[in-house]
C-alpha cells in the first residue's frame, strides 16, 4: 500500500494516557516542532487534580490536545482528528473528543485484561464496547517496540518502559511530516547534566518514527504547510508566563520594582515561580503564609512604592477579599490576578471556567468598586497584565485582572514585540509640597491622588482602612462618607477615558452581535468567521475591560437587531450588562462543564437564535 | 540629639479611655525615637508605624511618621511586604494580643519564622479591647467575660514561648507604665537585626482592668517581678537579695535568698540574651507569679540572618551572574524563530 499524503489546513490531535505517561511533555514538544515548523498552533492541557491518581483509571488520565493548521488557529479544536491512548482508561475518557472516523492509536500492550477492567469496561473488547469499528485504529505494541528499541541502552527497565512516550511523539512526526531536529535539540538540553539518557532517547523517537513509515496501518500522512505570518521573532508562550512577563514589562516601564506576594495555587502558581526567577529584572517574590499575606505583603510593598502584585485562582481571590477593600479605600496600586478555574469551594480544580466575574466585580464589603480586567488568548496575558499594571500605578487603585486557567495552561505563537511600542507609565509620584501634604487630595480631572512614598522628607502622613478626609484625617461624619465613597467610584469610572474602544470584528452592524469576554475570544471568533462564511450577517465584540465598560459599549449593542453573550459561566457577565445598558435585550449562551466552548456549541446556539 | 519628642507627636487627638496602659506605650515611644534615629543613624521619614485593628492599632495616627492602619490580624504581612520592598525603612509595628495571637497568628508565627527586619510591639492586655470585652488567646483560664459568661474553658498562650518556638531572635517583655524601662528596651530593640518582639503588659481600664496587677503592682515589683539585662546577674528583690539559680536535679530554675542555704551571688546565672540556646530563655518567659518572679527586659537577643538581607543578597547575585538584563532581552531568551517574507 502506498502512503498517501493528505495536504489539509488543520489538524488537531490528542494526547491521553495516564498521569505518569508523559502526556503533557509528549504534547508540548509536538506543539513546539510545530510551532518552529511555522505552524499557527494551539494548545489545550486537560489533566487530572491528583498527581498520580491511580494508575490506569479513569480518573487519573492525563491530556494534551494541540491544533495545527496552515491558517489561523485560534482554538485547540473541539474534537481530535487523531487520538493517542496508551492505555484503556485514556481511551474509555477521551473516545467522546475524536471526531468520526479519526485516527486512534492505541499500545497494544497496555490492552490486556486487568487494565481494561481497571478502565471500566464491561467487556474485553473496548472498540466495539465504545462503537469504534468505524475509526481507523492504529493497534501497535507501543512498550514492546520500546522495549526492543532500547535493549542495549543499558537503562534500567523502568526507565526503559518510560520512555514510550517519545516512540508515540516520533510516530506522530512520522504522520504529521514534523521536523525531528528540535525534539532532539531539547532532549539534548533537558538531558546535559544526565548526558546518557540522551541516546537513548534519540534512538527511540526515530524509531517510532521509523516504525510509523514502515507499517502500513497508518495509510495517509499529513502535510500543513506553515501558515502565512506576519514577518518578525516569534516564540511560544503559555498564559501564565506571558502575564509574568508582562508584569516586568511594567515594573520596567514604570521604574517600579516588582513585588509580588502569592501563595501556590492551581492553575496560577506559574506567574509566581516565573516572577522568582527574574531577581535581575528587579522583581522581589515572597512566597507567603496564605493568600492573605499575599495580598497584605503586597500592599504594604505598595505603601512603600513597588509595583505590587498578588496571583492568585479563585479560591485566594475570596480571602483577598478583606484586603482588596483595603487596598482600594487606600487608593494604592495594586494588581489583583485571578486564574480563574472551577468552583465553587474546590469545584474542579484543574478545569476552567469563568465562574469568578461576579467575585471580581462585588465580592467586598461596603461600596467597593475596582477595575476588572481580563485577558483573552495565553500571548494576550502579557498586553492585559502590562495594561493591569499601568491603570493600577497611574491611576493608583487596584486592578483585578481576570484570567483562565485555559489561558494560563494553554500556549500559542507569539511574534515577540518590542517593549519600545509599549507606552510609558506614570505613577503620580511626589517628591515635595507646600504645607502639610493631603493624601487624599485629588486631580481635578482624573480623581487620582498622589502618591508619597516613606523615606520621603516632609511628605509624613497615615493611611488605612478607616474613612478619611482629604486631608487624611480620621473621619466619620456623614457627609464626608458619602463624598469620598462617590470620589472613589468616580475615580474608577473616569478610567473609562483612557481604555480603548470596543472593537467588532465582522460585520459592524447587522442580525446578531455576539459577545463575549476572556479566554473565550479564540473559540467566539471562529465561530464568527464560521458564521461569517456561511453568509451571516454576525459581528463579534470582545470586552477586555469590563469595569470600567468602554465608553462605545451602548454604540455597539445598538447596531444589531440580536445579541448574544456567551460564557462559562450561568450568566454573570449578561447580568452585568443588563444592569449597565438596559436599554437592550439580551440573549445567553452559558457553559459550566470545567471545559472550554466548542466552535460549533456557539455556531448552532447563534443560528438557533 | 537631631529629634525630640515633639518631633514625633502628631496633631490627632488621642483617643484612648483615660487610664488606659496605651497612653503610657505612647509616651514610652515618643520618647525613644530621638535615641532610636540617633542610634541607627535614620531620619524621621524613614520610620513607618503600622498596626492591625484594635484599640492599640489606632498608634500609628498619633505618630507624626509614616503610618499604616491596616486591617485586622495583617499588620505583620503589611509590614514584610513593606521591609522587603525598602529595607532602608525602619518598621515598628502595633499589634493587640487579638490582632497578633488570634485572627493574625499565622502571620506572627511566619514573620518571626522569617526573621524579618521589623520591630513589634505587641499589646497584651489579655482582652479584645475595640470591640468591647471579649476574651482573647492570652486572657487567664476561667476569666469571665462577655463571650465566656461562665468563664474561659481554654488555656492562654505566653507569648514569650510562641515566640522562641517560632524561632524567634528576639523577645523582651515590659509594663506599660515603666518609661525608664521602657526607653532602655526599644533601642535595643530597634538595633536587633530580625524581628524584634516586645511584649507590652497593658492595662485595659475598661474591660480587663488589674489583670496584671498581682505582680505588675508598683508597690509589689520589686519582689514579683526581675528585670533582665545581658551579662547581669539575675537578682531581685528590694535589696537584690534573692536570685536565680538552676536547680541541677530538676534541671529547673528555682528562687533563692542570698546567704540561705550556703547561697552566695556566685551562684546566681547569669543572664545570657545573646546565646542561641533557646532552653533558658524559654523557662525565663515562662517563669509565672508566684512561683517565679516575672522576666521583664530583653531576654533573647540573638544574631541570625535576616530574611530581607538574604533576599537582597539574592538579587546581588542573580544580577551578578545574570545574561537577561532588559525585558526585550527576556522576551527573546530560549527557543524562537523567524518568520521572513
Ligand atoms: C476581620 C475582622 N474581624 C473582626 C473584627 C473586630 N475586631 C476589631 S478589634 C478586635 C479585637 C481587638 O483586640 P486586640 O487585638 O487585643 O486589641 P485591643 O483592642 O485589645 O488593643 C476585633 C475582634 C474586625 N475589625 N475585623
Ligand atoms: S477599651 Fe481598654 S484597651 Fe481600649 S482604650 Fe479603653 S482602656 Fe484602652
Ligand atoms: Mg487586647
Amino acid at each position: 500500500m502506498e502512503h498517501k499524503i493528505i495536504d489539509t489546513k488543520e489538524v488537531v490531535i490528542r494526547f491521553t494516557g495516564d498521569s505518569g505517561d508523559g502526556m503533557q511533555l509528549t504534547g508540548t514538544l509536538f506543539a513546539d516542532a510545530s510551532a518552529l515548523y511555522g505552524n499557527e498552533i494551539s494548545t489545550f492541557p486537560d489533566y487530572p487534580a491528583e498527581i498520580r491518581a491511580p494508575q490506569g483509571t479513569v480518573a487519573g488520565v492525563s491530556g494534551f490536545q494541540v491544533h495545527i493548521g496552515a491558517t489561523e488557529v485560534k482554538t485547540p479544536g473541539d474534537l481530535c482528528d487523531v487520538l493517542v491512548a496508551m492505555n484503556p482508561a485514556a481511551l474509555r475518557a477521551n473516545a467522546k473528543w475524536a471526531k468520526p472516523g479519526a485516527s486512534i492509536i492505541i499500545d497494544t500492550d497496555s490492552f490486556d485484561e486487568k487494565s481494561i477492567q481497571k478502565a471500566g469496561f464491561q467487556t474485553l473488547d473496548p472498540i466495539s464496547e465504545l462503537k469504534l469499528e468505524d475509526y481507523n485504529i492504529v493497534a501497535s505494541p507501543i512498550t514492546t517496540l520500546t522495549k526492543e528499541s532500547l535493549k542495549d541502552s543499558g537503562l534500567d527497565n523502568k526507565a526503559i518502559i518510560r520512555s514510550k512516550n517519545m516512540f508515540v511523539l516520533g510516530m506522530c512526526y512520522f504522520m504529521f511530516t514534523r521536523p525531528i531536529e528540535f525534539t532532539e535539540a531539547y532532549l539534548e538540553k533537558k538531558f546535559a547534566k544526565k548526558p546518557h539518557l540522551i541516546a537513548p532517547n534519540k534512538k527511540v523517537l526515530n524509531d517510532g518514527y521509523n516504525y510509523a513509515h514502515n507499517i502500513h496501518a497508518i495509510p495517509s500522512t499529513y502535510r500543513i504547510e506553515p501558515a502565512k505570518q506576519e514577518k518578525g521573532v516569534y516564540r511560544n508562550i503559555s498564559g501564565n508566563v506571558a502575564t509574568a512577563w508582562g508584569l516586568l514589562a511594567a515594573s520596567e516601564k514604570s521604574g517600579r520594582p516588582l513585588f509580588c506576594g502569592s501563595y501556590p495555587i492551581t492553575p496560577a502558581t506559574v506567574i509566581l515561580e516565573e516572577l522568582a526567577i527574574y531577581k535581575q529584572l528587579g522583581a522581589k517574590t515572597v512566597q507567603c503564609e496564605d493568600e492573605i499575606a499575599g495580598i497584605c505583603t503586597s500592599i504594604g510593598a505598595a505603601y512603600a512604592g513597588n509595583l505590587a502584585v498578588t496571583s492568585t485562582s479563585g479560591p485566594g481571590l475570596s480571602l483577598k477579599s478583606e484586603a482588596l477593600g483595603l487596598a482600594m479605600i487606600t487608593e494604592l496600586p495594586l494588581v489583583i490576578i485571578d486564574v480563574q478555574r472551577s468552583g465553587p469551594s474546590t469545584g474542579i480544580p484543574t478545569k476552567t471556567e469563568q465562574t469568578d466575574l461576579n467575585q471580581a466585580l462585588y465580592g467586598r464589603n461596603g461600596e467597593c468598586p475596582v477595575m476588572v480586567m481580563a485577558s483573552r488568548t495565553p500571548s494576550d496575558c502579557f498586553r492585559a497584565a502590562f495594561y493591569a499594571a499601568k491603570y493600577a500605578l497611574e491611576h493608583m487603585m487596584p486592578v483585578i485582572l481576570l484570567s483562565e486557567g485555559f489561558l494560563g495552561n494553554g500556549s500559542e505563537p507569539w511574534k515577540i514585540p518590542s517593549m519600545a511600542e509599549y507606552p510609558a507609565i506614570n505613577p503620580p509620584i511626589i517628591k515635595e509640597c507646600e504645607g502639610k501634604f493631603k493624601p487624599f487630595e485629588r486631580d481635578p480631572e482624573t480623581f487620582v491622588r498622589k502618591w508619597a512614598l516613606p523615606g520621603t522628607p516632609g511628605l509624613e502622613h497615615r493611611v488605612g482602612g478607616l474613612e478619611k478626609t482629604p486631608a487624611g484625617a480620621v473621619s466619620s461624619d456623614p457627609q464626608v462618607h458619602e463624598k469620598m465613597v462617590a470620589a472613589r467610584a468616580a475615580k474608577i469610572a473616569k478610567v473609562a477615558d483612557c481604555i480603548p474602544d470596543l472593537e467588532v470584528i465582522g460585520e459592524q452592524s447587522g442580525d446578531v452581535l455576539i459577545v463575549g469576554w476572556g479566554g473565550t475570544f479564540g473559540h467566539l471568533y471562529t465561530a464568527t468567521k464560521n458564521l461569517l462564511e456561511q453568509g451571516m450577517k454576525v459581528g463579534f465584540a470582545h470586552f477586555d475591560y469590563i469595569n470600567p465598560l468602554p465608553k462605545n459599549t451602548a454604540e455597539v449593542l445598538s447596531k444589531f437587531k440580536k445579541i448574544i453573550v456567551c460564557e462559562l459561566n450561568s450568566g454573570h457577565f449578561v447580568n452585568y450588562l443588563r444592569a449597565k445598558e438596559p436599554d437592550f435585550k439580551y440573549e445567553q449562551l452559558n457553559k459550566v462543564q470545567g471545559q472550554p466552548f466548542m466552535v460549533q456549541e456557539i455556531v448552532d446556539a447563534v443560528k438557533a437564535l | 540629639m537631631k529629634y525630640t519628642l515633639q518631633d514625633f507627636k502628631s496633631d490627632q487627638e488621642v483617643k484612648w479611655c483615660p487610664g488606659c496602659g496605651d497612653h503610657a506605650v505612647l509616651a514610652s515611644v515618643l520618647r525613644s525615637m530621638p535615641a532610636v534615629c540617633e542610634e541607627l543613624g535614620i531620619n524621621k521619614e524613614n520610620l513607618v508605624f503600622v498596626s492591625g485593628i484594635g484599640c492599640s492599632s489606632r498608634f500609628p495616627y498619633y505618630m507624626d511618621t509614616y503610618g499604616f492602619h491596616g486591617i485586622h490580624g495583617r499588620a505583620t504581612a503589611l509590614s514584610t511586604g513593606m521591609k522587603v520592598a525598602n529595607p532602608e525603612l525602619c518598621i515598628w509595628q502595633m499589634t493587640g494580643d487579638g490582632d497578633s495571637l488570634a485572627i493574625g497568628g499565622n502571620h506572627f508565627i511566619h514573620a518571626i519564622r522569617r526573621n524579618i527586619n521589623i520591630n513589634v510591639i505587641l499589646f497584651n492586655n489579655r482582652i479584645y479591647g475595640l470591640t468591647k470585652g471579649q476574651y482573647s488567646p492570652t486572657s487567664k483560664f476561667g476569666l469571665v467575660t462577655k463571650t465566656s459568661p461562665y468563664g474561659t474553658i481554654e488555656q492562654p498562650f505566653t507569648p514569650g514561648q510562641l515566640v522562641l518556638g517560632a524561632r524567634g531572635t528576639f523577645f523582651a517583655r515590659t509594663l506599660d507604665y515603666d518609661l525608664a524601662l521602657n526607653q532602655e528596651i526599644l533601642p535595643i530593640a530597634a538595633k536587633h537585626k530580625g524581628t524584634s518582639i516586645i511584649e507590652f503588659c497593658t492595662n485595659c481600664v475598661i474591660y480587663n482592668d488589674g489583670t496584671h496587677k498581682e505582680w505588675s503592682a508598683r508597690e509589689l515589683r520589686d519582689d514579683t517581678t526581675i528585670t533582665l539585662r545581658h551579662g547581669e546577674k539575675m537578682l531581685f528583690g528590694k535589696n537584690k537579695e534573692k536570685g536565680i539559680v538552676l536547680d541541677k536535679e530538676t534541671l529547673q530554675l528555682k528562687v533563692v535568698k542570698l546567704g540561705e542555704n550556703g547561697i552566695t551571688e556566685k551562684d546566681i546565672l547569669v543572664h545570657d540574651a545573646h546565646t542561641d540556646n533557646v532552653g533558658i530563655h524559654t523557662m525565663l518567659v515562662n517563669m509565672k507569679y508566684p512561683d517565679y518572679p516575672v522576666a521583664l527586659g530583653v531576654i533573647r537577643d540573638v544574631e541570625d540572618k535576616t530574611y530581607d538581607d538574604n533576599l537582597w543578597n539574592q538579587v546581588c547575585e542573580v544580577e551578578a551572574k545574570a545574561k537577561i538584563k532588559s525585558v526585550d532581552e527576556l522576551l527573546h531568551s530560549g527557543a524562537t524563530w523567524t518568520v521572513e517574507k
